[in-house]
């Protein structure tokens, strides 16, 4: 429950911060004020920053518990072992979780806290004096290197949340015989519509569809 | 047909077991898979080896005894059937086939193939029965119940108890079991009254027994020889929310 609880909180951020980042498109003005916009709240930004950062302490702290539970339930394993029904992501949650953590972990240090490329220092403000995270996205995402951890990264979201955006409803008691098999549905096909948005991005800059708005 | 078997072979709880391969010769298609293993060991028997051990009562999928992982699947591949309603003519000519105990660590193994589930009888008398004594059957319509609720119920009655879905959970969890006895109880009149401590007590004890969590991988309900619907669980969480409230607000 605790898990689902925060599970939840974090598929919102997900949402939320897709929204924002799809912004890219519109231009620099619409994501450059984005931004600037997000920093202007101040100490509430620092305070969401906050209840997220406990939240995936909690969801962790929480579910290796339960796996070191799981794993003493069952100290001999079986020789051969068969899958009727379990998917391979509702399986391998631990392993997919834990890959995201390390990504997330990266992608603050890159776009957040900015200190793995220092090409993001030399960036000028952008004509309405906001700070040129268009341009910033695209330097970044230019790398193959780095777009393909970025997709892989996603990969793996995508697969801890195919089986999380529907398990949450089970944990919670919100649902019945009906209701379960189409939510995993709907849970499948909301985690690849994260996938696609997310890795649109990457894919339209190194395709040049989307072009730094100042050079550096 | 003939077969390869690959047994567990352990011969008490403390040993270390193995698989031991054994080959069954002219098995009739029609023979069920614990009648094959009956030829066998009669088989083993003429030989002076000893039989192997295993679980079975009825042999016509009611009682919920017999208790194989065959080939990785609890109860076999014929979902949804106890191994005592699993023909030979589902598996191939010349198959290999593995056979396992149910592993969880609160069933542990007597010996070969037997399991010890008394942990599931425990959490029965944590709370699984009605207290009040309710006298021989009354009159069928002096308890008026709605024809949804009797459906629902009967559906989770039909648990025969057998741990197939702890047996198969990747996280050895008696969720589903659990879940069916509770949902069977708080759904009738008669067992409504004990409806708040009943899920407290009976989670309480399958927690300590040292059955895993669950994860809604729904690898239980697949497996299940009555066909209990892993909905269940999703009945038993909000029964254990509400009785979790109700307690906290002092009831």
């Amino acid at each position: 429950m605790i898990v689902a609880i925060t599970g939840i909180i974090l598929i919102i951020f997900v949402i939320g911060h897709l929204l924002g980042n799809l912004q890219i498109f519109l231009g620099p003005d619409w994501i450059n004020g984005y931004s600037q916009h997000l920093r202007d709240l101040g100490p509430l930004l620092w305070a969401i920053r906050i209840f997220l950062l406990l939240t995936v302490i909690i969801h962790i702290y929480v579910t290796i518990q339960l796996a070191i539970e799981n794993r003493r339930a069952r100290p001999e394993p079986y020789i051969d072992r068969q899958y009727a029904k379990a998917t391979f992501a509702s399986r391998h949650m631990v392993m997919s979780g834990l890959i995201v953590l390390a990504f997330i972990a990266y992608h603050l240090a890159h776009f957040t806290v900015r200190i793995t490329d220092a090409r993001f220092a030399l960036l000028k403000p952008d004509p309405l004096g906001h700070y040129d995270v268009y341009s910033m996205m695209v330097y970044g995402f230019k790398s193959y290197l780095v777009s393909g951890f970025y997709v892989l990264g996603l990969f793996l979201l995508t697969l801890h949340l195919s089986h999380g955006s529907s398990s949450f409803f089970q944990s919670l008691g919100l649902n019945d015989k009906k209701l379960t098999p189409r939510l995993a549905l709907g849970g499948r096909i909301f985690a690849w519509l994260v996938f696609v948005g997310y890795t649109s991005i990457p894919v339209a800059i190194l395709l040049g569809l989307v072009k730094a708005a100042q050079q550096l | 047909m003939n077969f390869l078997l690959r047994v567990w072979r352990q011969p008490n709880a403390k040993a270390r077991g193995k698989l031991v391969d054994y080959e069954a010769r002219d098995i009739s298609p029609n023979t069920s898979f614990l009648e094959m293993l009956d030829i066998l060991n009669d088989n083993l028997l003429g030989r002076g080896e000893e039989p192997i051990a295993f679980d079975s009562d009825c042999r016509e999928g009611i009682c919920g005894t017999c208790s194989l992982t065959i080939n990785g699947e609890a109860h076999g591949p014929d979902h949804p059937a106890a191994v005592c309603e699993l023909y030979m003519r589902k598996f191939r000519d010349r198959a290999t086939i593995t056979i396992e105990p149910f592993r969880v660590r609160s069933f542990p193994i007597v010996k070969d193939l037997v399991i010890d589930r008394r942990a599931l009888d425990r959490i029965v008398q944590a709370g699984g029965f009605i207290s009040a004594r309710a006298g021989s059957a009354p009159e069928a319509n002096s308890i008026p119940v709605p024809k949804h609720d009797a459906d629902l119920a009967m559906e989770a009655a039909a648990c025969i108890g057998c741990g197939a879905c702890a047996a198969a959970c990747p996280n050895g969890s008696a969720m589903l079991f659990t879940a069916a006895k509770v949902s069977h109880l708080s759904l009738l009149p008669q067992g409504n009254p004990e409806r708040v401590t009943r899920v407290l007590k009976m989670v309480q004890v399958m927690d300590a027994e040292g059955f895993g969590n669950c994860t809604n991988t729904y690898e239980c309900e697949a497996v299940c020889p009555a066909e209990i619907s892993a909905s269940f669980i999703a009945k038993l969480n909000r029964e254990y929310a509400r009785a979790s409230l109700r307690r906290s607000a002092g009831e």
